[in-house]
């Protein structure tokens, strides 16, 4: 019954969705602008439609409806209910639905907008985020049903359709297969959510530029209008991203957050093109420049949120024959290559008239440093790009499978990772229009000079390793620059309102949110920056077997192996758990317990680190099963993170800056309350 | 006589020396031998420095020093037993190459199909490099034909204080 209502609910919205891209696209094209208010209300309905589809999935997984396919498959008896009910995002079906869930929502609020300075572009906005919900829906209803029923025929055999095939009857499984026990986790029932508000959140400001050339706009209206969505959407993409990084530490067993893995990879190129995005637009509203290039930047920032979601979804990362066999591969395959052929074509349709209002006259003035920037970002994301889709390449001319790991990334994208950096320490102290190298030189030279003192001291300490120096100094730099970024205009305020040095601080980063906010992320990068050259120059390891009592030693560490219990936990698992002593330099400092999780229902094992963490590094004790775990003999992994702890202090930064960025001020807000919102 | 003993002499005198030499390389060799064949056994460090740049053939991207499947546990313990038997780190992955195909490298080889992987991000780099040098080559005419002559060093720095303030008002 439940299902039933879902399935309806889920099969009226793509009606919606469908209804109101076509009658967007009728007015579009001339018809009659009245029925602009038909798709509208026709657009925000499919949002509580959705609504309803999602909550009767969820609660068909909280009450265990295993008689559903989805349900038997992500879902078991045993799991506590916040675990059954995060399982909506837990599987391809669920995910699906909940991904087009949030675009419903994301459009009924632009849809609600006032949209009295930008009725032209609504038909376009309508019709492009209606196309894009329509074709994730679809997915839904005719491939990947969430609501498809088991059933077995007269020879035994168990099939899952909607609708009941012929001769065959239910089939009620007694439990069901659960969730994967590597998303039994709080990072990554939250991961998931942060990942799809970044994605969806994109769209947005796509559908507007598409507006834009559709309607043969040449101004920044787009991009003003789109700011905050696109800051958002963005807050939630490095959020998904940390939150991905900050799983993979507590939960993978390998000691590190990132591993250059293809699905990390997939939902990182949006977020390198969105960062580009971020930066250039800054350009335009203040230059009337890069019109152009923040079309193609926004444009290829929604391919690559169709692109990742198509890598993650279709299977074609595990094989490329695995794409071919799957319905939803070449659907995406298709959606991606018709969306971005139209996108281009419109594009240079109106090439001539997105012309530059000035030019670049200096490569050293804030705008010719943000473009350099900009290219950075693109030469990083055509690293990422080729090395995620090279493998798919030989194995489709060669028939060869190759690995691309992280030793490629590494070279590739280290070097334009440190260019950045320095050009995050440059870019904000370059004047615009024109600056020369003395007088860039003359902003500069106090920031340089005192970051010269960390690398000198650093070497005092006796790190030699050349590329964590200059990588540290590197971050010194933007760290001094920003705050003389910050000094330079609480000075140069007070002087002219006489506040005192904290007031004029305060009351300049509130007046411009977004700059001082822009500052903070750039701090936060700091930060990260630190964490990342401390785990990659420094992190150690080693690995041995004790007994209990017995000890092992890495660098001021010693571990002592205490005891060793196993018991059975709630959710239909066994708990291998050992406890163990850690000393630094003679002194007891904490007392661990890494474990090792083994999940009967999918006979999974999940390896659980016990973590002694400090400011100074983690120390990061693993429980690996080379050999039979027991109290007379254990294996530990132990590994030696140095400075990691910045790197989520960074990340805390960095949304804190966001935040600051996106939050808006007193002046707009007040003028939003004033503009009524409705159609127009 | 005297020349006979001086000859043994002489002869004994070249190999005792020798003899010497012999027993004590014949005692230093099956010391450190049996050194050598104690640290024969490599220790799970040595075997996850090589398990590390492998990848497991079941799972995706997953290295093989952390991969929890048999197949897994497994290869290991064929890198130990490799390991003790004297073979080298880039035997080792020869021979899992050779096995298991290229696809358990932590990057694609160099010869063959896979030269194209490493080929296109230099010609890449070189093509755009190219591009951004012609682009600022560009802006420098554009400046010299702006303003006549390169552009002059401003004396006055501009007060940072008007432009913080318009850059407020503009940005708020």
């Amino acid at each position: 019954m439940i299902a039933n209502f879902g399935f309806a609910a889920m099969f009226l919205a793509w009606l919606c969705a469908i209804y109101a891209a076509i009658l967007a696209l009728a007015v579009a094209r001339g018809e009659q602008r009245q029925w602009l208010v038909s798709a509208r209300n026709a657009a925000i309905a499919a949002w509580p439609l959705l609504t309803l589809a999602c909550l009767s999935l969820t609660y068909l997984l909280v009450n265990g409806h295993f008689e559903i396919e989805y349900v038997a498959g992500v879902s078991s008896r045993a799991m506590p209910w916040y675990l059954k009910a995060t399982a909506l995002w837990g599987g391809q079906a669920g995910s699906l639905l909940f991904w087009a869930w949030l675009m419903s929502a994301h459009t009924a609020l632009v849809t609600l907008r006032d949209w009295q300075n930008e009725r032209d572009m609504q038909p376009y906005v309508i019709a492009t985020t209606m196309i894009t919900l329509a074709f994730f829906v679809s997915l839904n209803v005719f491939i990947e049903n969430p609501f498809a029923k088991l059933w077995i025929d007269q020879f035994g055999q168990t099939s899952a359709t909607f609708f009941a095939p012929s001769g065959a009857r239910p089939f009620t499984p007694n439990d069901g297969q659960g969730l994967n026990p590597l998303l039994r986790h709080p990072g990554m029932i939250i991961h998931p959510p942060m990942l799809y508000l970044g994605f969806v959140g994109f769209v947005i400001p796509f559908s507007f530029a598409i507006g834009a050339l559709a309607v043969g706009r040449k101004d920044d209206t787009w991009i003003r209008v789109t700011r905050r969505w696109t800051l958002i959407a963005w807050l939630f993409l490095s959020l998904g991203l940390l939150l991905g990084g900050r799983w993979a530490y507590d939960v993978l067993g390998w000691g590190g957050y990132w591993g250059w893995d293809p699905v990390e990879i997939a939902a990182f190129m949006p977020w390198l093109t969105g960062t580009a995005f971020l930066h250039s637009v800054m350009i335009q509203e203040k230059r009337g420049m890069f019109k152009h290039w923040n079309m193609i930047l926004i444009i290829l920032t929604y391919a690559l949120v169709i692109f990742g979601t198509f890598l993650t979804r279709s299977g074609v990362l595990s094989s490329v024959h695995a794409f071919a066999q799957s319905a939803i591969g070449p659907l995406f395959f298709i959606f991606i290559g018709v969306t971005f052929v139209i996108s281009l074509t419109l594009l240079f349709r109106g090439w001539e008239r997105l012309h530059s209002e000035n030019i670049l006259t200096s490569w050293l003035s804030r705008e010719g440093l943000f473009l350099l920037n900009n290219l950075l970002f693109m030469g990083i994301l055509l690293a990422c790009f080729w090395g995620v889709i090279y493998p798919l390449i030989s194995e489709l001319a060669a028939g060869q499978k190759v690995t691309v790991g992280p030793p490629f990334y590494k070279r590739t994208t280290g070097p334009q990772f440190a260019a950045l950096l320095l050009l995050m320490g440059i870019a904000p102290l370059a004047a615009w229009r024109v600056t020369t190298v003395k007088r860039l030189g003359h902003t500069i030279w106090k920031p340089t000079a005192v970051s010269m003192l960390v690398p000198v001291g650093i070497l005092a300490a006796g790190v030699t390793n050349p590329v964590a120096l200059l990588g540290l100094w590197l971050a010194a730099l933007v760290l001094c620059a920003t705050l003389y970024e910050f000094y330079r205009g609480a000075t140069a305020r007070r002087k002219s309102t006489s506040d005192n040095f904290f007031s004029a601080l305060w009351n300049l980063a509130a007046h411009n949110r977004r700059r001082y906010g822009g500052y903070v992320i750039h701090l936060g990068v700091i930060f990260m920056a630190v964490g990342i050259i401390g785990i990659e120059m420094f992190q150690t390891e080693t690995q041995g077997t004790l007994a209990y009592g017995e000890q092992m030693t890495l660098g001021d560490y010693v571990l002592i192996y205490n005891e060793l219990a196993e018991f059975p936990a709630e959710d239909d698992r066994i708990v291998t758990r050992a406890m163990v002593s850690v000393y630094k330099d003679g002194k007891f400092v904490a007392e661990l317990y890494p474990r090792r999780d083994f999940y009967v229902d999918s006979q999974q094992p999940m390896t659980i680190p016990g973590v002694y963490s400090t400011l100074e590094g983690d120390f990061y004790v693993l429980l690996v099963d080379w050999k039979p775990i027991g109290a007379q003999g254990a294996t530990f992994k132990i590994y030696l993170n140095p400075l990691v702890n910045w790197l989520w202090l960074g990340g805390f930064l960095f949304i804190s800056g966001t935040l600051i960025a996106a939050w808006p001020g007193k002046r707009e807000s007040h003028s939003q309350q004033q503009t009524a919102v409705g159609v127009s | 006589m005297e020349s006979t003993v001086k000859h043994c002499t002489d002869s004994s005198s070249v190999i005792r020396p020798l003899t010497i030499i012999g027993l004590v390389l014949l005692i230093t060799l099956s010391v450190f031998g049996e050194t050598a064949a104690q640290s024969d056994e490599p220790t799970d460090d040595e075997v996850n420095a090589i398990a590390k740049q492998l990848y497991c053939p079941v799972c995706e991207n997953v290295p093989l020093d952390v991969c929890g499947t048999q197949a897994c546990a497994q290869w290991r313990a064929t890198i130990h037993e490799k390991l003790a038997t004297g073979w080298n780190e880039e035997q080792i992955k020869q021979y899992f190459s050779d096995q298991y195909g290229v696809r358990v490298l932590a990057q694609p080889p160099t010869q063959g199909f896979n030269a194209i992987f490493w080929a296109v991000p230099p010609v890449v780099f070189l093509v755009g490099g190219f591009f951004v040098l012609r682009f600022i080559h560009n802006i420098r005419h554009k400046q010299q034909s702006a303003t006549g002559q390169p552009v002059a060093e401003k004396t006055n720095v501009d007060d940072y204080a008007a432009r913080l303030e318009h850059e407020l008002e503009q940005w708020r």
